[in-house]
């Protein structure tokens, strides 16, 4: 068993924010996180990643902070007893004791079922700059980013940058919506010129994926561009509809959480005493936002309250950006009516759209037809079914993730 | 630099510091398994979420896009 004083889940950018703010105080500090190396999405490495200088900087800080240890390519599997969580690697499972936990469990992309989304060469939108960034090859491919958001811009331009034509970006959002927060961008002009160098004359507003179509892979889509439906040939789809906060470890610990993330107070504390969340998880806004709320978190862990609180001023400034976006990003209703009859919506199971019209929620359509209960344990089809039934996902239970019958049984023999 | 790898029985060379799920699309046509009714599936979220991308890796079931290449590596669709 392993312990220390603070426990940071999650390396992106929250998590580096409070390991760093935490650190001079000389607590032990550990840092777990899933991906190969710390950054989190944003600031995910690879063969064809650029890291900004600020993110290159952090990670050496870290590297260099003597009481910090982090463990890369390694999952939370379960909470077996209070003040524990049993993890695993590549190779081992083992359990760590904690004293304060800072849970920067980011969030993940609402990924929507719709006609042949199952086809191999349809990736989320933020999936595809993930699969790019560790050097997925698309140079000489034509590619359609859709769905919503500005990581669809983001997505495009990575793409573009690998070598691939971006064909279209089609957005659901209506132009008055994006141009309305396009303006209010001015407020905060960093972001402002990261927009506009993203902006492309493939930018479509008002637009939906309605259907992809191909033989064993993506070979053309169908979308409804205002009134009227037009056909795309293409070799990928990129299609994302915004972020949805990742609160299900926060969730297993008891922590209170809204459909927008982990409920915390000013000083970054969930409803749980010695459990703080920072970041995404407790709701969308941005990686400056995830700073500077991971700051918080980090210097109230090592009660440096007046240091935490001097940086409220700059957390209500992103605050109001992350509001602007989820307002201006709304999601249209009539995308509920994306998947059609045959659809999968369950991609682990393969539950399809019809197996589960008559269920009336997340329970009964798990027990009737196995939706949810395959190896992603309903993180997809869950959130897609909570926007397209308002269907309420229960708190998670141990464990969460698939594990190695070796990590559960350490567990219980050494728990004991 | 490039990585020496196998997959699906079949020598690959790939850049390194790719992911295995990146490997996959050079290596072939990015399919990782196939789902219980019987269809390909290749990586979705790219970010550990959707499991779609879940191989073998020397035996043992890891997420392709968060598993860095490294030589010699044996991996294996799943069924």
């Amino acid at each position: 068993m392993m312990d220390c004083e603070i426990l940071i889940i999650g390396a992106g950018p929250a998590g580096m924010a409070a390991a760093l703010a935490a650190a001079p105080s000389g607590v032990s500090i550990v840092m777990i996180d899933d991906n190969p190396v710390p950054g989190g999405q944003i600031w995910r490495d690879g063969p064809n990643a650029q890291i900004p200088m600020a993110a290159r900087r952090m990670r050496e800080q870290l590297a260099a902070c003597a009481n910090v240890q982090i463990f890369s390519g390694t999952r939370v599997i379960a909470a077996p007893v209070p003040h524990t969580l049993l993890l695993e690697d590549a190779e081992h499972g083992w359990s760590i004791q904690w004293k304060k936990l800072i849970l920067c469990t980011g969030a993940r992309e609402l990924l929507l079922p719709f006609p042949g989304w199952t086809l191999p060469g349809v990736t989320g939108a933020g999936g595809l700059q993930a699969l790019i960034k560790s050097g997925l090859p698309v140079a000489g491919e034509r590619i359609v980013v859709a769905g919503s958001g500005p990581l669809l811009l983001a997505a495009a331009a990575a793409a573009r940058k690998a070598g691939a034509k971006v064909v279209r970006i089609a957005e659901q959002a209506s132009l008055g919506a994006v141009v309305g927060f396009a303006v209010r961008l001015v407020a905060s002009p960093s972001k402002a010129l990261q927009a506009l160098a993203l902006l492309s004359p493939q930018y479509r507003t008002s637009s939906q994926v309605v259907a992809v179509q191909g033989r064993g892979r993506v070979e053309s889509l169908q979308l409804q561009q205002g009134g009227r439906k037009v056909e795309i040939a293409c070799d990928r789809v990129a299609c994302g509809f915004g972020l949805v906060p990742n609160t299900e470890l926060g969730q297993l610990l008891g922590c209170s959480a809204t459909p927008t993330g982990l409920v915390v107070n000013a000083w970054q504390a969930t409803s749980q005493a010695n459990i703080y969340a920072a970041g995404e998880c407790t709701g969308v806004g941005g990686s400056e936002q995830a700073l500077v709320q991971g700051r918080i978190a980090g210097l109230v862990a090592v009660a440096d309250t007046a240091a935490a609180q001097n940086l409220w001023a700059e957390r209500r400034r992103w605050e109001a950006f992350a509001q602007q976006l989820t307002c201006s990003f709304a999601l249209a209703p009539h995308l509920k009516k994306l998947p059609q009859a045959d659809t999968l919506v369950c991609r682990c199971e393969d539950v399809s759209y019809a197996a589960i019209q008559d269920c009336t929620s997340w329970t009964q359509a798990k027990l009737h037809t196995r939706c949810g209960m395959g190896a992603c344990q309903g993180r997809v089809c869950g959130a897609a079914l909570q926007f397209l039934h308002g269907w309420e996902q229960p708190v998670p239970r141990n464990p969460l993730v698939p594990a190695r019958i070796g990590t559960l049984t350490a567990s219980y023999l050494k728990g004991k | 630099m490039r990585v020496n790898l196998c997959i699906n029985g079949q020598a690959v060379s790939v850049p390194t510091g790719c992911s295995v799920a990146a490997a996959l699309a050079i290596a072939g046509n990015g399919v990782a398994r196939t789902s219980v009714s019987g269809e390909a599936r290749a990586p979705l979220c790219g970010m550990g979420i959707c499991q779609e991308c879940r191989v073998s890796i020397n035996g043992v079931r890891r997420l392709a896009c968060q598993t860095t290449c490294s030589a010699n590596m044996r991996v294996e669709m799943t069924p």
